[in-house]
């Protein structure tokens, strides 16, 4: 005998009850997930191939990168993971203030992550690293050996597949970034609508799914991209 | 309210009862739909216009290799020609075909439930691949491609004068259609399944739905981060496949066919997921050797993903990769015979009628078998070496893809046909146009093999003399082919409005989709679907629709 | 399976804790040349750090096991992508040789004219 549901707030219709609404919802975050994975998959895919091929490149260029920024932007993301997952427990546990609080907090570490990440890029084009054909045009070692942003003219080419590796990779990782701070921007705005509580907040648990993804992903780079290189700067 | 029990088999002539067809009129309201079933008719719409523009390009090749000489197009011309033909059938009428109608369409009804999982995902898929299309379109009229469906650098990223970057583009934002239906149909099958419905009761349509959803989200993702890669090399040089910059053109081969080969078990494991059901249904018997069946998908979708370098054979590619690779490619073939010999073991001793859908289950089976043995040849590295980039090549892939799904395909639109549109084709019409179909298939893509054999290369618009009449046997037989496939658009058309009213279930078949009116009401079910029989359990059927014609329905 | 799980916040301070010295361990490490090893250690730091966050962020300790296989499923394939390709790769490793001389490609807008095709012969070569 089927029963109308009496119209339970946030439950779609074409739901059952709100578990299989939960449920769906999370599986899909952690399919979608998934898919991002293969995503970048292929770009680490070409970051092996690519560093197993040009090993001096893949350091030289790891060692023209900032670490102390990177160092930086992994802490600001890690943290950015702390108060994300805090703001999910605020929500759990009904606590309307706290949880936009943590969404605020969220978001202002995503951005200055996103501002710290244009500081070094533009920093890369001012020195002439940016790596397509027209703008890449290093100060060469041999020209001037105290320049921290010379390259050997041995492996400048080399540098240079480094280089658009670094930019496709953590051009996209911003991409996603930016992405996930328009999320936040949506949660918050829903959240100061009181439409959070411990009995609905799965959109903030999925919201967060993706955003600890986002993590992940740097958790990677920043070893790949930004250490590689840096035992050079002890004795090179 | 409460509405008085309704017999759904009893012939609905007087008034029109409401279904998920008439239930609103506006264009806005089918535009912004979130009804599964309307935008499964919206795709299905969508890819038959697509299959009209890949078929105009298919006549024009097959016009062009009609006499030796390149006469009818410029070299330049023809090759954007093949190429338009080859991106616009299978990244926008194959992929999408039976998932995005069929699939939308049966999905929730076979697993009792009320839509898929996330609905405006859902419509948002159809937007995105509309997009999609109309940028391939913007594309070709701007001069298109003439790459070959593959792409290759460092022609495409640096010799090409075409539309390359936009062609990319148009096929990254439509992988993100195949990527979150495949999502959408993952987590439906997951989680939304009536009660009593377990795996092992699923039809096997939807199995090979899952198989295939798998394989959209895992494989999708590569291509599209591979031609987002051809863009940038395109645009920026960067130096990703170029040689001269330090980078690997195999490198892009590699990343191309890890999807592309999944990807052609995209266009085939609906089918047999279709061919399945017609089979079980018209032969009255379930099908033979269920799990196997089952499971047989997933390992296809599974297997299918180790595969990719046989397409690389000849690329300069590791000899020793190129040996497991052919292994794993013979392995491959092994679940697919499997369900070949599972579906004639059905049809021995059951109880055939060879209805429209039966006759293009039968023809399946054949050409499936063609087109998959033949895949073996292929599949072994010395054979390859000489058939590689030839019409043998050609003939193949026709046979598992036109032979295989567009068969299938046409077998589960007339199977489902009352069932989506409420009316009857007109049968005898049915069974001339799917022999007309399967005799002209035969008749184009035979020879195609004998060229293959020959030597005769593929992509080419002229060839030796020697040659001619397969060719020409090649080209009578798409005449023919074409044909069939127009009878089709027109009764079907016709019986929109003058077929016979169809009733609940008119091929007495099992599944939960046959036990809701033709065509459903946009609710799907009018009660809470529950199942307790095993699946293809036709003793069952008519006692199920009996019990529910007993149901009162209570809104 | 539903979560009701609400994790503490001192799991999350901890995990937290735990994320830092990751951090501060890769960085250190690195500071040392360990040749073909360098990679390894910091891909198995990273890969623990990353573990943590599944876990305990993302909550997957508690979850149902569908996500487990889904997760499961995603790294399977994504080892696939890179163990298939990499065997092509370790036996030609001199792919690269005689590449990289940069000359100036051959831009968009700079290509060769069209060949004058011709209707007698057949054509050779893509």
């Amino acid at each position: 005998m089927s029963e109308h549901a009496e119209h339970v707030p946030g439950l779609a219709h074409h739901f059952a009850t709100m578990e299989q609404q939960k449920e769906a919802g999370t599986v899909g975050m952690w399919v979608f997930l998934v898919t991002e994975l293969m995503f970048f998959g292929g770009l680490f895919l070409v970051y092996t191939i690519f560093r197993s091929t040009y090993p001096e490149g893949f350091e030289y260029g790891s060692f023209l990168l900032s670490v102390p920024l990177g160092l930086t932007n992994t802490v600001v993301l890690i943290l950015s993971s702390l108060t994300m997952a805090m703001g999910v427990h605020s929500a759990q546990t009904g606590k309307q203030g706290a949880l936009q609080f943590y969404l605020v907090v969220t978001l202002l570490l995503c951005l200055a992550f996103l501002g710290i990440k244009s500081i070094e890029y533009t920093t890369k084009v001012k020195d002439h690293l940016f790596p397509a054909y027209t703008t890449y045009n290093p100060v060469t070692k041999e020209a001037d050996p105290t320049n921290t942003h010379a390259v050997p003219t041995k492996i400048k080419s080399e540098v240079r597949t480094f280089l658009w590796i670094y930019f496709l990779m953590t051009g996209l990782h911003a991409f996603h970034m930016i992405v996930g701070a328009g999320m936040l921007v949506a949660l918050i705005w829903m959240a100061r609508k009181g439409r959070f509580n411990e009995h609905y907040n799965s959109p903030i648990e999925i919201g967060g799914l993706y955003w600890h993804f986002v993590d992940i992903v740097w958790i990677f780079l920043f070893p790949l991209l930004y250490l590689s290189g840096y035992h050079l700067n002890s004795g090179h | 309210m409460e509405i008085a029990a309704k017999n759904i088999d009893a012939h609905v002539e007087e008034e029109e009862s409401v279904n998920y067809l008439n239930a609103t009129h506006t264009v806005k309201s089918w535009l912004l739909t979130l009804d599964h079933k309307r935008i499964g008719i919206l795709y299905l719409l969508s890819i038959s216009v697509f299959f009209l523009i890949g078929g105009i390009y298919a006549s024009l090749i097959r016009l062009e290799l009609v006499t030796p000489r390149g006469d009818l197009l410029t070299p330049e011309t023809y090759n954007r020609v093949f190429t338009m033909h080859g991106v616009i059938m299978i990244f926008f009428f194959l992929i999408p075909s039976i998932p995005a109608t069929l699939g939308n369409f049966l999905l929730p009804l076979m697993l009792g439930a009320k839509d898929v999982a996330f609905p405006r995902l859902n419509l948002l898929s159809w937007y995105i691949f509309m997009i999609g299309g109309i940028m391939m379109m913007y594309t070709l009229l701007s001069g298109g491609i003439d790459t070959g469906w593959t792409f290759y650098p460092p022609y495409s990223s640096i010799y090409s004068n075409s539309q390359v970057t936009l062609a990319g583009i148009s096929i990254f934002i439509t992988g993100f259609s195949s990527i979150l239906t495949g999502l959408n149909f993952m987590v439906t099958i997951h989680t939304m399944r009536a009660p009593g419905q377990t795996w092992f009761r699923l039809p096997l349509f939807v199995w090979g739905m899952y198989a295939t959803s798998l394989i959209q989200i895992l494989g999708t993702p590569v291509i599209a981060i591979t031609v987002l890669a051809l863009a940038f090399e395109r645009t920026l040089q960067i130096g990703i496949f170029d040689p001269k910059l330090g980078g690997d053109p195999i490198l892009f081969q590699h990343m191309f066919w890890f999807y592309s080969h999944p990807a052609v078990y995209i266009m085939v494991l609906p089918g047999m997921g279709v061919i399945s059901e017609i089979i079980a249904s018209m032969t009255r018997k379930a099908i033979f050797g269920y799990h196997f069946v089952a499971f047989s998908s997933l390992a296809i979708a599974v297997f299918g993903f180790l595969v990719w370098g046989h397409h690389m054979f000849t690329s300069s590619q590791s000899m020793y990769a190129g040996m497991v690779f052919s292994l794993i490619s013979f392995a491959v073939a092994i679940p697919s015979a499997i369900k070949v010999f599972n579906w004639v073991a059905t049809i021995y001793k059951g109880s055939v009628s060879y209805d429209t859908p039966m006759i293009y289950a039968l023809a399946f089976l054949g050409l499936f078998m063609v087109g998959g043995m033949t895949g073996l040849f292929l599949a072994a590295l010395g054979l390859d070496i000489h058939l590689h980039d030839t019409y043998f090549v050609v003939a193949h892939f026709h046979y598992v893809m036109v032979g295989g799904q567009v068969i299938a395909y046409l077998g589960g639109l007339h199977f489902w046909w009352p069932k989506m549109t409420g009316r009857m084709y007109s049968e005898t019409w049915g069974r001339i146009s799917a022999v007309i179909i399967f005799l002209g298939f035969n008749l184009t893509f035979f020879p195609q093999f004998v060229l293959g054999y020959l030597g005769m290369p593929r992509r080419y618009h002229a060839y030796v003399p020697e040659f001619q009449f397969l060719h020409v046997l090649s080209s009578a037989g798409a005449s023919v082919l074409a044909l069939g496939f127009f009878v089709p658009a027109i009764y079907l058309t016709w019986s929109l409005f003058y077929g016979k009213k169809a009733t609940a279930n008119p091929w007495q078949a099992y599944g939960l989709e046959w036990q809701t009116p033709s065509p459903p009401p946009t609710e799907n079910f009018t009660y809470d679907p529950v199942v307790t029989h095993e699946a293809y359990d036709f003793d069952s059927v008519k006692e199920i629709s009996d019990a529910r014609a007993k149901v009162a329905v209570t809104a | 399976m539903s979560e009701h799980h609400v994790v503490p916040v001192k799991t999350y301070l901890t995990i937290f804790g735990a994320l830092m010295v990751g951090t501060v361990l890769t960085v250190t490490v690195a500071k040392y040349n360990f040749g073909s090893l360098n990679v390894l250690i910091a891909l198995t730091i990273a890969s623990i750090k990353a573990t943590l966050v599944i876990l305990f962020f993302m909550h997957v300790y508690y979850s149902s096991k569908l996500t487990k296989v889904v997760i499961g499923a995603g790294i399977f394939w994504f080892a696939i992508l890179i163990i298939m390709t990499i065997t092509d790769y370790r036996v030609r490793q001199n792919w690269h040789i005689g590449l990289g001389t940069v000359e100036k490609p051959i831009a968009a807008n700079e290509k060769q004219a069209a060949p004058q095709h011709s209707n007698s012969m057949p054509n050779g070569g893509h």
